[in-house]
């Protein structure tokens, strides 16, 4: 039998999906469908937007009105469609290199707009879909098929990147910590403005095999013990936080969004 | 109404007439008066107006925004046209609405942006990567500026095909009398949508129909939009089978209906037996050699084409197997003279007069050129 869940938000029969055994894309993807389903949003009025990458294939799982794009362009095609059409909820999937390397501008920008959209990133730290390239978020020192001596980039923070560019909702989070993700990309989506979760997910087959890094248990393992609230992480004692990542709600804040100004804009001209 | 404007003020006026109610772009000499004035204009008719980060996203977000619904349109200049191609192409796959406006400047890279050229004709047929449908119109004055820019939201609506308006520095920037009708004349095209409780194909055509119809996103059809090879559903497919349908398909779209699209001028082509052929800009001085070289006792005809692409080769081919020769005269080294060379199929000799260093070629130029090579 499958999952309730699964069958309201999910198009079944394109299912199985694309991704290899262990990726946590999917985590991501059915958490996205928990948070729509708990917001209790009408099908009818979501846009899911994608660039290029395993983890833009999301929306063509997802029975919503779906728009999978051109790489990097993702954010860029969601402004048209929102700006268009307010009424839609539009929430944009992108991978780290699609996000952060080719889109990186559209990223900032949307960012500095505050526009209503809702970018999860699902950053594995590499490029998945060409075979395991370096990406902007992969470690320094840490192997890929184009770092075959280790990277010698240092990487891009995502989350603080989205916040100092203007990003009024911004939430860093684990493919293993589900529950917080769940809750973070449901505010995320009902905030207004622009919002970011950057999930940590693991790409097993290139990031981890290239990296020694085990399994995909071993991997997600690793997030669990890596990753600590940032607020839990301010009570620790210095020698606990050490080689600790930081997670958690870093920013939520109200702004005037973008399209509700433009929208009071077009009611101004009308006197 | 009469009214003195500029090629890219027209421009404007006739997309908003056709219904335009997005614009979205990036600024660029010399096309930016057309962002200016739909910035000023679009908000006061309901409409959304936003500058962009970049000609890619400026591109992009006019494909989301066609997708709800609205008509959209961007506009741009040489260096800003190359960014777009990525996304033309994906217009073309996808089969969305869409019109470009490339104001044409001289020259590769940053080249001459304030000097004319049309040196973009090839880009716009081929500029995006692999095989694709386009059409491509290219207007010589404002007031032809104003109906050919309503022909290309038209043309877009029903064909969902992406619509290059080709324009150049010379008519994006004169000014002229242009009588802008009352919008009851003028006719426009919209989109076909499904009806509510329609089983759904987004890529399927209905019998009887030229191209799937077209749901708004948001209007209760939850549908999958991709740029890769998609079957009937619009869903991922990798059968080549299923791609040689979609691809026969989109590419039949500008030779089946070519009749309702091409369009072109010949001016005293009847008796002729010399053609002088120009397009765009350009053809402002081919038309005024024309008359003087008429007056001076030459049998010679203008040819000139308004969509470039698809190109009017029936009409070209038809001249071309009665005349002497054929004059073309354009703003580059020579790229319509290729299509032109191909049309007449040595029936008869193509001469050439080209520039590309951003001078505009004078009917003086012309009238001397022609009777140098039709003697
Ligand atoms: C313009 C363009 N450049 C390059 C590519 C090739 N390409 C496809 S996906 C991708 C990277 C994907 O990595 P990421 O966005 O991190 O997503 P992932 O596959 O890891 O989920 C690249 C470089 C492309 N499709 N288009
Ligand atoms: S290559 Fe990596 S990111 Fe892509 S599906 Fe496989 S595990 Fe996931």
């Amino acid at each position: 039998m499958n999952h309730p869940l699964a069958e309201s938000y999910f198009r079944m029969d394109k299912l199985p999906h694309i991704w290899c055994p262990g990726c946590s894309h999917g985590i991501i993807m059915a958490s996205i469908a928990r948070a729509i389903d708990r917001l209790g949003l009408d099908k009818d009025n979501v846009c899911i937007v994608s660039g290029i990458g395993c983890s833009s294939r999301a929306p063509g799982y997802m029975d919503f009105n779906t728009l999978h794009t051109t790489h990097g362009r993702a954010l860029a095609f969601a402004t048209g469609v929102k700006l268009a059409n307010p009424k839609l909820e539009v929430i944009v999937i992108s991978g780290d290199g699609d996000l952060s390397a080719i889109g990186g501008n559209h990223l900032i920008h949307a960012a500095r707009r505050n526009i209503g959209l809702t970018t999860i990133c699902f950053n594995n730290n590499i490029y998945g879909m060409t075979g395991g390239q370096y990406s902007p978020t992969t470690p320094t020192g840490d192997k890929a098929t184009t770092a075959p001596y280790g990277n010698i980039d240092k990487p891009f923070d995502i989350t603080k990147l989205a916040i100092g560019a203007g990003a009024t909702y911004a939430a860093k989070v684990t493919a293993f910590h589900v529950t917080q993700m769940d809750k973070y990309i449901e505010s995320a989506i009902a905030h207004k403005g622009f919002s970011l979760v950057e999930a940590i997910a693991v790409c097993p087959t290139y990031y981890g095999r290239k990296n020694r890094k085990g399994s995909a248990v071993e991997m997600m393992t690793w997030l669990k013990d890596h990753y600590i609230d940032f607020k839990v992480a301010e009570k620790l004692p210095p020698e606990k936080r050490e080689g600790k990542e930081l997670m958690g709600e870093f920013i939520n804040v109200d702004a005037p969004e973008y399209t509700a100004l433009y929208d009071a804009l077009i009611d101004r001209l009308k006197d | 109404m009469i009214k003195f404007l500029q090629g890219n003020e027209a421009c404007v006026e006739g997309a908003l007439m056709a219904g335009m109610r997005f614009y979205s772009g990036y600024p660029i000499t010399p096309s930016t008066e057309i962002a200016e004035l739909s910035a000023e204009r679009l908000p006061k008719v309901g409409g959304k107006f936003i500058q962009m980060e970049d000609e890619i996203s400026g591109i992009a977000a006019a494909i989301g925004a066609s997708l709800t619904g609205k008509k959209a349109m961007t506009a741009t200049s040489g260096p800003g046209f190359s960014l777009k191609q990525e996304n033309i192409g994906y217009a073309a796959l996808a089969e969305v609405p869409l019109v470009i406006v490339n104001v044409q400047r001289g020259g590769p890279s940053t080249g001459l942006p304030t000097s004319p050229g049309q040196g973009d004709v090839m880009q716009a047929r081929w500029g995006t990567h692999g095989d694709h449908p386009i059409i491509c119109l290219t207007p010589d004055s404002v007031t032809e500026t104003f109906y050919l820019t309503i022909r290309a939201f038209n043309l877009a609506e029903k064909y969902r095909v992406p619509v290059i308006l080709l324009t150049d520095e010379i008519t994006g920037h004169m000014r002229e009398k242009i009588d802008i009708p009352d919008p009851s004349e003028i006719e426009i095209y919209n989109r076909k949508r499904p009806e509510t409780g329609d089983v759904y194909h987004p890529y399927g055509v209905e019998p009887g129909e030229i191209v799937p119809r077209m749901a708004d996103f948001g209007s209760g059809f939850r549908y999958h939009v991709t740029g890769l090879m998609h079957d009937e559903t619009g869903f991922p497919s990798n059968s080549t089978e299923n791609a040689r349908k979609l691809m026969d398909r989109l590419m039949a779209k500008t030779v089946t209906y070519r009749d309702d699209i091409i369009d072109y001028e010949a001016l005293y082509t009847e008796d002729a037996d010399w053609l002088i052929l120009a397009y765009g800009g350009m053809s402002r001085s081919a038309r005024a050699a024309v008359k003087v070289l008429r007056q001076k006792g030459h049998s010679v005809g203008l040819f000139r084409p308004i969509s470039l692409w698809p190109f009017p080769e029936e009409a070209l081919s038809a001249l071309a197997g009665k005349v002497k020769g054929i004059l073309v005269t354009e703003l580059n080294y020579g790229q319509i003279k290729l299509e032109v060379e191909r049309i007449a199929c040595g029936r008869c000799p193509v001469e050439f007069l080209g520039r590309g260093n951003g001078e505009v070629i004078t009917p003086e130029m012309l009238i001397e050129t022609f009777e140098e090579v039709a003697k």
